[in-house]
């Protein structure tokens, strides 16, 4: 249907949406940052220089060089080498896979428990949604962190040793998700009682429509705005998260370290005077977290009409 | 003596998309003891006056042209800190929404006294003497005790009357009213009126009062400025206006308001306002699809509905203990029937229960008590989903607000072919289509509408989806909450129309609700009357109007605007 596509896209570049995105180069910068973080990480096989995790291709002779512009450094490693001869870039572009991937999948399972949670809770009212209310407020009284060493120690526990580094990304996907879903929960929550007492609701009632398909098929789409707005939010908060287990340990194994991995394995050689192996990989992130924020938050009040 | 004078104000309301002019070459005058109307329908401008004149106007408006005079010294340009002497002090405002415009925490003694020691020379002991004086003015009673409550335990006349309070105790010249009975009864409306009428008098102010109503116009205003869309198309003595207008505009206008004295067939002369669309073509019932297979049983008997002993109750104070819970009995033991092919009307003021009785017969709400029989069957007795939708098929509803009537997600098409597809009424997916775009033609809004979504339509054009939508299970029975009280009068007089056209043609049981007297003799065959959750009174339209049996349904009929004088025509 290329009609209905031209169509939408000319209503798209009239919209205030785009009007506001394009007033603001704070916003059109933090977009083109993440777009371009996200497109080399996940082509990182093409567009790093090197496989860090293909022995053939790194030399334990080449460990520790500094970056390029700084005496000893070659222009064959940017960005310098670790202590094993890797080169920082291109783990760094592998690492940032892994923490994108760890932060998109947690989100979006954060975002399925809390959508049904908050729409059963908000639709419902009465106990179940006072049981299903205290059961967030009881999770939001737990820092994420602990949540998610909870789930690492019962993982390790019931898994065979061997397994655990194999699902250690996904483990670390359960926790973080668990221990996000309760910020969906209630915005989705308040804004389903808001919407459940609207006249289009009650038409719905009208036409004999079964609850599930009202949530579904009228209530869901009308309070998607804001859960859309808190997930990019969360993306960076969930990147971090990552960050902050796999520098504890708890995260994903040395072998296919993530952008917190990374910073823990050059922590060690920060004092030494090797800085680099630990900086860069900081500097990805600090980065990465905040041109996502900043299109969170953009988003935010560009989706507000009492803002516009 | 010219109080307010206006001359040549434009005002414009810049946006990406070019300027919006919102009033253009505005001119009046404003003598001293006179009320001065401004009607118009929403968009017109009206209020774009009022704050053009404080001030007051949302960013990004701007007066571009024209010049503002009170008592012949220019008020327009003046820095803040002389505007902010003027508002208040000189030109006192009243606004719509008597919840909002008082501060919810302070008392009235708290909001009087400040408002009258920052403008007038007075001391608090003296300011709270003159807050009584106003408030016994204003026909609070007890005023020395009521002035120590909060805004929330008043009434929202009695809050009313405290806004006024509050805009006369500094003694301005001049008072803009924005809308000031929009938001109360008929009842509180008629006494608020007969006030601000008295002040004015009494005190020697100018008043301008700005409405879309033309009873309130016809209760109070000297003058009358019609405005249309920013222009001002007509101004002069109201009896003049209204009873012998010189613009087609006005005379389209008038004709729109529904009569509260005699019973036309249909409203004449609707068509100036809003684009018509397309123009309404009668169908023929036995071939066309609203016909076909209604599946309808011949009526058991004459009485399509029944309501035997209704009840409804809300929880107001819950406890364990089933004796402590305290309730709000919003239903009370309501009886009526309703005959097949009639158009009922239930006609109270707000509280009366009347909405919650149609929720309890469409299913929305689970009575307390009593029974809905809708064509020999209980309703309330029905245990199955698959039986109950059998009859939910059969009566749809139409409501109130048609801003959250349709779910803004959804577009016009899917809304309307959204009960065709539940209730299984069409084969295939381009019957469903070709339906949809027939009921869209139907109700005068084209097919185009089915591709858009209902953001892009104006109030009129959506209570007309929405009474597509309800005509898509193919319905014997109609309620109507409220069809069109949230609607300018022209456009309420074309969706009425379209209404009656429907309810003639499919020859729909129609039950509609509506606060609005003179709708209600427009529209209904009988008529029940309800107040505080009971029925008062059941009787035929015209009986009701011209020999009304109960002292409430008397008193109701009373406050009624009486619109003398307004011109013959249709």
């Amino acid at each position: 249907m290329p009609e209905y596509f031209k169509d939408f896209w000319r209503r798209f570049f009239d919209s205030d949406i785009w009007w506001s995105f394009k007033s603001s180069p704070l916003v059109v910068v933090a977009s083109i940052v993440t777009f371009i973080m996200i497109f080399s990480s996940v082509f990182a096989t093409y567009v790093a220089p090197f496989n860090p995790f293909d022995l053939a291709q790194f030399d334990l002779m080449d460990n520790l060089k500094p970056p390029v512009w700084m005496e000893d450094g070659t222009s064959k490693f940017l960005l310098g080498t670790d202590d094993q001869g890797r080169d920082v870039l291109s783990t760094i572009l592998y690492g940032s896979r892994v923490s994108l991937l760890v932060g998109f999948l947690s989100v979006i399972f954060a975002m399925i428990i809390g959508i049904v949670v908050g729409l059963v809770a908000g639709y419902s009212g009465g106990w179940v949604d006072a049981v299903l209310m205290r059961i967030a407020d009881v999770q939001l009284s737990f820092p994420a962190i602990l949540i998610a060493l909870l789930v690492d120690g019962i993982v390790r526990g019931i898994l065979p040793k061997g397994s655990h580094d194999e699902l250690a990304v996904y483990v670390l996907i359960v926790a973080i998700a668990l221990s996000f879903w309760v910020q969906y929960a209630r915005t989705v929550r308040s804004s389903t009682m808001v919407e459940r007492t609207k006249e289009y609701v009650q038409a719905a009632q009208v036409i004999g429509l079964p609850q599930p398909l009202i949530l579904l098929r009228h209530i869901l789409p009308n309070v998607m705005g804001p859960v859309l707005v808190i997930a990019t939010i969360q993306l960076a908060l969930a990147v971090i998260t990552e960050a902050t287990l796999s520098f504890l340990g708890v995260g994903v194994p040395p072998t296919s370290p993530s952008l917190g991995t990374l910073i823990r394995v050059g922590n060690d050689y920060l004092f030494s005077g090797e800085w680099w192996i630990t900086v860069f990989p900081g500097l990805a992130l600090v980065i990465l977290v905040l041109a996502v924020n900043i299109l969170g938050d953009w988003l935010r009040d560009a989706l507000n009409p009492k803002l516009r | 003596m010219t109080l307010l004078k206006i001359e040549g104000m434009r005002v414009e309301f810049p946006s990406r998309r070019g300027s919006v002019v919102a009033a253009k070459d505005v001119n009046l005058e404003l003598a001293s003891g006179e009320i001065l109307g401004i009607v118009g329908e929403s968009g017109a401008g009206k209020s774009t006056i009022a704050n053009a004149v404080l001030d007051l106007l949302d960013p990004p408006g701007i007066m571009p042209k024209g010049k503002v005079f009170l008592e012949g010294e220019r008020i327009d340009g003046l820095s803040l800190e002389q505007m902010r002497k003027i508002r208040g002090k000189r030109i006192g405002m009243i606004f719509q929404d008597p919840l909002t415009s008082l501060n919810p925490l302070q008392t009235i003694q708290e909001q009087l006294v400040e408002t009258i020691t920052t403008h007038l020379p007075m001391n608090n002991k003296q300011a709270l003497e003159r807050s009584i004086e106003m408030l016994e003015k204003v026909g609070i009673p007890e005023p020395a005790i009521r002035i120590k409550h909060y805004p929330h335990q008043f009434s929202g006349g009695m809050r009313q009357r405290v806004v006024i309070a509050l805009s006369l105790c500094a003694e301005p010249d001049v008072i803009l009213a924005d809308e000031p009975t929009t938001a109360l009864d008929v009842s509180i409306q008629a006494q608020i009126l007969d006030l601000m009428r008295k002040l004015v008098k009494e005190t020697g102010v100018g008043m301008i009062i700005i409405t879309h109503d033309m009873g309130v116009i016809s209760d109070v205003c000297d003058r009358v400025m019609v405005m249309y869309r920013g222009d001002v198309v007509e101004i002069g003595p109201t009896r003049k206006i209204l009873g012998n207008p010189d613009h087609p505009y006005t005379r389209s206008l008038i004709s729109a308001v529904p009569r509260p004295d005699k019973r036309l067939h249909r409203f004449p002369l609707v068509e100036y306002i809003e684009e018509a669309g397309v123009p309404y073509k009668p169908i023929d019932i036995k071939t066309h699809w609203l016909g076909q297979a209604r599946d309808f049983d011949k009526p058991k008997s004459d009485h399509l509905i029944s309501i035997k002993n209704l009840e409804m109750r809300f929880l107001t104070v819950d406890s364990v203990f089933k004796s402590k819970r305290k309730y709000l009995r919003a239903v009370d033991d309501v009886s009526f029937d309703i005959r097949e092919g009639e158009v009922f009307g239930l006609v109270g003021e707000s509280g009366s229960g009347k909405s919650t009785v149609a929720r309890l017969i469409c299913g929305i709400y689970k009575p307390f008590g009593g029974q809905v029989i809708f064509d020999g069957t209980d309703l309330t007795a029905l245990g199955s989903r698959r039986v109950a939708n059998h009859y939910r098929r059969q009566m749809q509803m139409i409501f109130q607000d048609p801003f959250s009537s349709l779910n803004g997600r959804m577009r016009v098409g899917d809304i309307v072919a959204e009960p065709i597809k539940f209730h299984k009424l069409a084969s295939s997916n381009a019957e469903v289509k070709s339906i949809v775009n027939d009921l869209l033609d139907h109700v005068g809004l084209g097919a185009i509408a089915a591709k858009k979504f209902p953001h892009e339509f104006s109030g009129g054009q959506r209570q007309r989806i929405s009474i597509a939508r309800a005509l898509a299970t193919r319905p014997r029975f109609l309620i109507c909450d409220e069809p069109t009280s949230a609607l300018d009068v022209s456009i309420q007089a074309q969706v009425l129309n379209l209404l009656k056209d429907l309810q003639e043609e499919l020859s729909l049981t129609m039950l509609f609700i509506s606060h609005d007297l003179p709708v209600i003799r427009q529209v209904c065959d009988r008529v029940a009357v309800m107040r505080d959750g009971k029925l008062v009174e059941v009787a035929d339209t015209e009986d009701l109007f011209e020999a009304p049996q109960t002292d409430y349904s008397r008193h109701l009929l009373e406050l009624m605007p009486r619109l003398e004088g307004l011109s013959g025509a249709g």
